[in-house]
């Protein structure tokens, strides 16, 4: 037989929106295949129908050519087919082998015998390449190992079919590499795997063949060898799409941000930056490049006065601002797109207006005499809301948690950008977000620089970086590795350059 | 003012009302176990608390504490804050209220001022403790505000029979004069002798404020965007926390002022040895009513009612008054699981559907 998983003109509903309009799927035995769509495409609700989370309205799937009903996970366990989840779900103090045993624990007599678990899980491990210690725990691993304490915990349970659902998207470059070859291993050895992912980079790296999905139908399949990232991306999206970030020479004026021998303590209260030092001009774009946790995080809370600086100087204008609050520092002219949109960008709870005005609620227009003006958030942030292309069921009135990723991430823009910023500081702006959302807010980006804002883009996309930006930092272990022209360089410098330093040093 | 219904009010008010009716159903299982007819039951709760104008004004004064100790609980929540000291905080402020009425002497129009500006302040001052604990040290305020309780009961316990003991009893103060008292002669004779006073107009004063405070003001958003997300707060320049003492401050006023209606209003003096349960009590309030500053004032109103009526259920048909404790608690029980409650309501609503 040769497709392993078929799910033929599969059709869902939820109340208002169809989630899956007649799309067929079909995978082959033993090939890497990527499902791919925008957010919201339909890709989530497609791969739940398989994996027994919900029940399609109509249409049949087939496993290795037989007709199945999967009722609920349990079914779709016993029928080979294992999830590798974005979110891992993992008990932290628990070792990894208890991690895997779980729900169904070996036992001799009333006591567990983890240790023919471990032992099996060894072979696994060696077998795939995985490269996981059995006794470690949890809260000790890296996010790397932990995704493959997942993938582990789909082989244990005789998974032949691998869903993986974003796996890169919490990863460092140099995790998604492992991965890669990990996956390559998998069907090397017979297993398959569906890809859910909107990185085309991705795709054309490891898929053999791509579905692609776009707002609940089917757009086709196609192999992947042969079709180029510009294709795919168009029938993602549904229109051209540039991945070159058009834009002129830079045309830099006065400093307006100057980062003087500062040094900084991170979470474990040791140092995360060392006497780093950066200048940004008005009208260029400068990029961070790094791999994660070098020091980018620690960088922007220092510049942003989220976090205290031990030594050195910050200075914006010529005026230092090392020691000012955060507000007087937003006064000032920063602007801030926050890492974690959720965390940090957003009161999840507040409705959209009220984002709008997290950081000049208590300046007029927006209140008077202490007391908010209503009307007047309203008509500011409906004004942000459709220069920005936010879309909300609601209008300002909606609840920021009920907004879908990319338009939380475009209402955050907007406001700062709103703000009308000297420096505007943007960090991993684009992270989870679809092509058509990067393309936009890249857009926005070289607009503020063109404008003559100084922006300051921190990002782990190295592709990001080396389209958007004028100048690059590199950054490795807290410290300032070089710094080069865009338009000089290319990947394999900067990459490097990120790696070259990082030798000796245990990641 | 207008009333604020945000798009939750009306979701709210079901999960509260269901939470009542489950309460009352699990009260009558317990009635009929009892071997007392629960429908009579509950004819003479609601008439102990409703039947004649006194027993109404006993009702109101009753509910008036709880509605302070709830909006006590409710307004900390809102920001963030689980403030289990009510009950200390409403004795401190009542201590106090109770000392000036004892101490000065002086005509109603300015020692009732004061004694109530008194009673705030002991309640604020007994809650910027713990609010300072959580800002400078992350001290959690839930742990603090508890041994708050225990400081403010033992600071009573001394000083009571040191300072203000009473003729009798070693264990209680003396009466406040009439001037100090929040009831008049008025009141009390438009009641037919109830013991309802000027506390209760003081509370609703408060839900007003507070409602205005939580959702037209600058000071208002920001103790709200600290609650619902201190990161996002901090990120935006708002000082956390001065927002976390300040918030903890208004909670801990609220109380004590909850405490002047309990001494200086229902009763005339303060004994030894006991946190007032109302304290406590808050904490069910707020969550019945969904944390709301209106809301709370329905919830204690509510309380306030099943509180007075259980007497005289008792004295008609034997129904130990612990039932009607004992209803009270379930109605808590339901109000804190409210989560089943509405997914209760949403399966019903996509049964409805489905048909």
């Amino acid at each position: 037989m040769e497709y392993v998983v078929e799910m033929l003109n599969i059709r869902k509903e939820f109340p208002g929106v169809v989630a899956n309009d007649d799309i067929t799927l079909q995978v082959k035995k033993g090939e890497i295949h990527a499902l791919l769509g925008e957010n919201g495409a339909g890709k989530s609700t497609l791969m739940g129908i398989l994996f027994g989370l919900y029940q399609a309205d109509s249409g049949s799937i087939r496993i290795k050519g037989r007709e199945v009903r999967i009722a609920n996970p349990n079914v779709a366990n016993d029928l080979g087919i294992g999830m590798v989840h974005q979110h891992f779900k993992l008990v932290h103090n628990f070792t990894i082998t208890e991690n895997i045993v779980l729900g169904i624990e070996p036992k001799k007599g009333l006591r567990l015998d983890l240790k023919a678990a471990a032992e099996r899980i060894q072979l696994l491990s060696e077998r795939y390449g995985l490269n996981v210690d059995p006794y470690e725990k949890i809260e000790n691993v890296s996010v790397g190992m932990q995704q493959r304490v997942e993938i582990i915990k789909m082989l244990y349970r005789d998974a032949e079919v691998l869903i993986f659902d974003e796996p890169t998207a919490v990863l460092t470059p140099q995790e998604v590499l492992e991965l890669m070859k990990i996956m390559k291993n998998l069907v090397a050895e017979g297993k398959s795997i569906i890809l859910i992912t909107h990185k085309l980079k991705e795709i054309k790296a490891v898929a053999d063949r791509c579905t692609v999905i776009r707002r609940g139908k089917l757009v086709g399949t196609v192999e992947v060898a042969v079709t180029s990232e510009a294709q795919m991306a168009e029938m993602m999206v549904g229109r051209k799409v540039s991945f070159k970030v058009n834009k002129s020479e830079s045309n830099p004026g006065d400093v307006i941000l100057k980062v003087h021998n500062i040094s900084v303590l991170n979470h474990r209260k040791v140092l995360g930056l060392k006497d780093f030092s950066l200048e940004v001009r008005s009208g260029e774009i400068v990029g961070v490049a790094g791999v994660d946790g070098n020091g980018q995080a620690e960088l922007v809370e220092a510049i942003t006065g989220l976090r205290k600086v031990e030594s050195g100087e910050i200075l914006l204008k010529n005026k230092d601002i090392t020691q000012m609050p955060i507000r007087r520092r937003i006064e000032a002219g920063i602007a801030h797109i926050p890492e974690d949109r959720q965390m940090r960008g957003l009161v999840l709870d507040y409705t959209i207006e009220d984002n709008m005005v997290l950081e000049v609620y208590d300046r007029t227009p927006f209140s008077h005499n202490g007391l908010l003006r209503r009307e007047v958030i309203r008509d500011y942030s409906d004004q942000i809301m459709e220069r920005f292309d936010v879309r909300a069921g609601e209008g300002a009135q909606s609840l920021a948690r009920s907004l879908s990723g990319g338009n939380q991430q475009k209402a955050i823009v907007g406001r700062e950008i709103e703000l009308n910023p000297d420096l505007l500081i943007a960090a991993q702006p684009t992270r989870g977000l679809d092509v058509g959302s990067i393309e936009y807010i890249h857009k926005r980006l070289v607009e503020q620089r063109d404008s003559g804002k100084a922006v300051l883009l921190v990002s782990l996309e190295l592709d990001e970086i080396l389209n958007v930006s004028d100048r690059i930092a590199i950054v490795s272990n807290g410290e300032l590795i070089g710094m080069v022209n865009a338009a000089e360089t290319d990947e394999h410098e900067v990459g490097l350059m990120m790696a070259g330093v990082r030798k000796g040093e245990s990641h | 003012m207008k009333l604020q219904f945000g798009k939750g009010s009306f979701k709210n008010v079901a999960v509260a009302l269901l939470a009542i009716v489950f309460g009352l159903l699990a009260g009558a299982v317990l009635i009929t176990l009892t071997g007392s007819d629960p429908l009579a039951g509950y004819a003479y709760l609601f008439k102990g608390g409703l039947m004649s104008l006194e027993r109404f004004g006993d009702t109101l004064a009753t509910s008036t504490p709880l509605i302070l100790s709830g909006l006590s609980v409710a307004f900390a929540f809102k920001t963030g804050l689980f403030n289990i000291g009510a009950a200390g905080q409403m004795l401190m402020g009542g201590f106090c209220a109770t000392a000036v009425g004892l101490t000065l002497d002086l005509p109603s129009v300015m020692i009732l001022p004061l004694a109530i500006m008194a009673s705030i302040v002991g309640g604020a001052v007994w809650a910027f403790i713990p609010g300072i604990l959580k800002a400078r040290f992350n001290v959690h305020e839930v742990v603090s505000t508890i041994m708050m309780n225990w400081i403010g009961y033992w600071v009573v316990y001394y000083a009571v029979p040191g300072y203000f003991k009473g003729e009798f009893l070693e264990t209680e103060s003396r009466a406040i004069p009439d001037a100090a008292s929040l009831k008049v002669g008025w009141l009390s004779q438009l009641f037919n002798g109830s013991f309802i006073n000027l506390g209760l107009f003081l509370a609703i004063a408060a839900v007003v404020l507070i409602a205005f405070i939580l959702n037209k003001t600058v000071i208002g958003y920001e103790l709200k965007a600290v609650g619902y997300n201190r990161f996002a707060a901090e990120y935006a320049g708002i000082n956390v926390n001065r927002n976390i003492v300040l918030s903890m401050m208004i909670a801990g006023a609220l109380a004590g002022l909850g405490g002047a209606t309990l001494y200086i209003g229902n009763a005339s003096n303060i004994q030894i040895g006991v946190l007032p349960a109302q304290g406590f009590d808050g904490i069910a309030v707020a969550l019945l009513g969904a944390n709301s500053p209106w809301g709370s004032l329905l919830a204690a109103l509510f309380f306030g009612l099943l509180y007075s009526g259980k007497g005289f259920m008792n004295a008609m048909i034997q129904i130990p008054p612990e039932i009607a404790d004992t209803i009270i608690a379930t109605i808590i029980y339901f109000a804190a699981t409210s989560v089943l409650i509405e997914r209760l309501l949403k399966r019903l609503r996509s049964r409805k559907r489905g048909q």
